[in-house]
């Protein structure tokens, strides 16, 4: 299994390459460092001399991907690629804009990202499993088509609306929390609680009516007629058979997420005025800051691979069948 | 009066797809076995009501895609000059709600305007108080006496109009057809489209003499900027699966077929792709078309056109990032399929790869395209509406429900608020979505038989 996973990580190199190259092209073949520097220096100051200056101090002043001057491994070490991208193998992911280190950024609002992120998923998992296994028990009732016509309509209805219409009746027109903000220590509890309940609510639909199909497959299987056979409730049948059986596909789809929940949500951070990743994510693309938006690609690419590896993992430890090799 | 037509990229894109659907309609017609589903949809309540809804958002956005130029009554050297503006066929129809413009904000149906201004009465005194609307029920001579009886008349009226002449088609269609009589989806399909002409009957009644959804900050009016937010929608929910398709179809069956060193490869890029969060990709993607058509503004000659471009920008983007999904299902069933037996006779009496390909591998993966281009119909419509409240979604002058969402989001705050504009954009939003997510499972449970359930899609 070590040399499994070993050969998964190393396959997460040319991978990351992939991705790095990506970005690099979609920011630099388009948006040429002089773009850049032009759009950086304003209107008003642009001069031949002003933009190599900028491109000098920000270290935009060499080739792209291959510098032909220089001598030996430096013909590729001494590029933008390898200094603005390569750097970010080693985490180092340089500087915005405004010029503070974007290392420093992603520790602190890690924080803030967690506390909303985290809650979320563990009581979103709790909470649809749950619909899920209720649905299933009650299947082919008037009580599971009321719960899967009600999952449909909750899934078409946008995200958006569910952050607007929570905040204005629970925030403006209860005036239970506060609309948006974040605070330190205990009190913080106020602001996080209502972006915790609408990205649980908000997920309800699609998820627990992809539990119940999960579900349902498993009950029509022979096992459970045996479990049957022998007597067990149809509770015991759901939780002690179906339920662990069922963690394969549930895991597939869970375990991924998990390691990016570091990079939060966008919208809720947003709406809710949470200084987190997601938050940060999309301040960077409105200022169109490339430093940031190249470093959160990355950031995010690494945390799926993560996300791919412990699916791998999870599995050989919920079905003791699956041998990693 | 004279006209331009124009043709934008995303017109002819949506009459490229009219006309496949059109022709693979022709086509399954005459295959009984490819039939066989669709008489399974045919026969579902659900599906046939909500694929009445769907056609109906799917004659707006048509109309909405005729476009042509005005020309303006002056000339200059003998040649015939257009208006900067382009118009859209659905625009001479609701001519009324587009020209009808109010000063700023008017709530549903009223009379008054949102906001107090000072008016000089016909004696010279100063008034602060709410103004009449230029058109909402300018014909009222006194709103306070007349308004509500005049509202109920022109909504019965409407609603009367519009069941009757449903009745009417409904009896023309089962005197041409009379195999409808019996069909057993019939009975409900009636009902929901007489519930919808009653509705539409009283909104277009209505709608000549009101604001039926009220204006927005600009006074436009509500109802016509979320009819035209339809195309938009629409377009990116299929023009992007145009685009998604052959990258899908062509990669995931060649890496399942082929093996070896071409899944390798593919297998990578689509890792790649798919590891990289969607929106920021999209984010990256979009910004950079944004930095080229900003540089470039000499390429277009109106601004429709540059809207346009970028709409197609934002479909071509969202495709590119979107085919992983697909392409890795249609591996999986590819790898099973090339184990089956008529592929290995096939390959037995050496046949080239290419037919076995087109002729026996394409065909048995396609229930899985269908299901999959259904099933993210409605997950592109909502991601819409997020991209443009990102700022990364379509063109700030483009009519979408993300833009009125966006521009609508701080008017929660307004004292009285005004609930309008959003309110109809959600809502619109909702029937659409909800009309395209029960059609999909209506769709998926008729060509289920061989889909494998336990895939994630």
């Amino acid at each position: 299994m070590i040399a499994y996973l070993i050969r998964r990580m190393l396959y997460a190199i040319p991978v990351l390459i992939g991705v790095n190259l990506l970005t690099f092209a979609l920011f630099f073949v388009v948006n040429t460092p002089d773009d850049m520097a032009r759009v950086q220096l304003g209107i008003k100051r642009v001069t031949p001399e002003a933009i190599e200056q900028w491109k000098q101090r920000h270290g935009y002043d060499k080739p792209l991907l291959y510098n032909a001057r220089a001598a030996g491994m430096d013909r590729f070490t001494d590029t933008i690629f390898f200094d603005k991208s390569a750097s970010m193998f080693v985490f180092d992911f340089g500087y915005s804009d405004d010029g503070r280190s974007i290392s420093r950024e992603i520790v602190t609002r890690m924080g803030p990202s967690l506390s909303i992120a985290l809650p979320t998923f563990l009581i979103g998992l709790v909470s649809y499993v749950t619909f899920a296994l209720l649905m299933t028990l009650f299947r082919a009732t008037a009580l599971d088509i009321v719960g899967v016509t009600l999952c449909v309509v909750l899934m078409s209805i946008s995200g958006l609306f569910y952050i607007i219409g929570g905040q204005f009746l629970v925030s403006k027109l209860w005036h239970w929390v506060p609309i948006s903000g974040y605070g330190g220590g205990f009190d913080n509890f106020r602001f996080v609680l209502l972006p915790i309940v609408i990205g649980v609510a908000s997920g309800i639909g699609a998820s627990s009516r992809w539990y119940r199909t999960i579900f349902l497959e498993e009950i029509g299987k022979d096992y459970v007629r045996t479990a049957r056979a022998k007597g067990v409730s149809e509770l015991g049948v759901l939780f002690r058979h179906v339920l662990k059986n069922a963690m394969i596909p549930i895991l597939t789809g869970v375990v991924v997420v998990i390691p990016l929940l570091f990079m939060g949500s966008l919208l809720t951070e947003s709406f809710f005025g949470i200084p987190g990743l997601g938050s940060y994510t999309i301040d960077a693309i409105n200022a169109q800051d490339f430093s940031v938006v190249r470093a959160m690609v990355f950031l995010g690419s690494v945390l799926y691979i993560a996300g791919l590896i412990l699916t791998d993992i999870s599995y050989t430890l919920v079905d003791p069948r699956v041998r990693l090799s | 009066m004279s006209f331009l037509p124009v043709m934008l990229w995303t017109d002819a894109l949506v009459f490229l797809l009219i006309a496949t659907a059109i022709a693979s309609a022709w086509w399954v017609r005459r295959q009984p076995h490819l039939l066989l589903p669709w008489r399974r949809v045919a026969q579902s309540r659900v599906g046939m009501v909500s694929l009445l809804v769907l056609s109906l958002f799917v004659l707006v956005g048509v109309l909405d895609s005729l476009h042509y130029r005005v020309a303006l009554p002056e000339k200059s050297n003998g040649q015939t000059v257009y208006a900067p503006e382009v118009l859209s066929a659905f625009d001479y129809l609701a001519d009324g709600l587009r020209t009808h413009t109010e000063k700023t904000y008017s709530a549903p149906l009223a009379v008054y305007l949102y906001a107090k201004e000072s008016m000089e009465m016909a004696d010279g005194k100063v008034v602060r108080d709410y103004p009449r609307l230029k058109y909402g029920g300018a014909q009222l001579a006194d709103p306070q006496r007349d308004w509500l009886g005049d509202v109920t008349g022109r909504a019965l009226t409407g609603a009367a109009a519009g069941l009757l002449a449903v009745l009417l088609l409904a009896g023309a269609v089962v005197k041409v057809v009379p195999a409808a009589k019996k069909s057993k989806p019939m009975f409900a399909v009636l009902v929901t489209a007489l519930l919808i002409a009653a509705v539409l009957g009283a909104v277009a009644d209505l709608a000549t003499a009101y604001h039926v959804l009220g204006t927005d900050k600009v006074g436009q009016d509500v109802l016509y900027l979320s009819l035209k937010s339809i195309r938009t929608g629409l377009v990116i929910g299929t023009v992007t699966t145009l685009v998604m398709l052959p990258f899908a179809l062509l990669l995931g069956v060649a890496a399942g077929y082929f093996r070896g060193w071409v899944d390798d490869v593919i297998q990578y890029v689509y890792t790649v792709l798919s590891s990289i969060p969607s929106v920021l990709l999209i984010a990256a993607a979009v910004l950079m078309v944004q930095v080229v058509i900003g540089m470039h503004a000499d390429w277009f000659d109106t601004a429709a056109k540059r809207a346009d471009v970028r709409l197609l920008a934002l479909c071509l983007i969202l495709g590119v990032t979107s085919w992983t999904g697909l392409c890795r299902l249609l591996r999986g069933e590819t790898l099973k399929l090339r184990e089956m037996e008529y592929i290995q006779a096939a390959q037995a009496f050496g046949v080239s790869s290419f037919r076995i390909l087109m002729r026996h591998i394409v065909p048995n993966v396609m229930h899985i395209v269908l299901i999959s281009v259904v099933m993210d119909f409605s997950a592109l419509v909502l991601a819409e509406a997020v991209l443009s409240y990102v700022g990364v979604g379509v063109d700030p002058t483009t009519n979408s429900f993300g833009n009125m969402i966006n521009s609508a989001r701080l008017e929660m705050a307004r004292e009285p608020m005004v609930w309008w504009s959003l309110a109809s954009a959600f809502g619109f939003m909702l029937l659409l979505v909800l009309a395209a997510n029960l059609f999909a499972d209506v769709l998926r449970d008729a060509f289920d038989s061989r889909l494998n359930r336990t895939e994630n899609s």
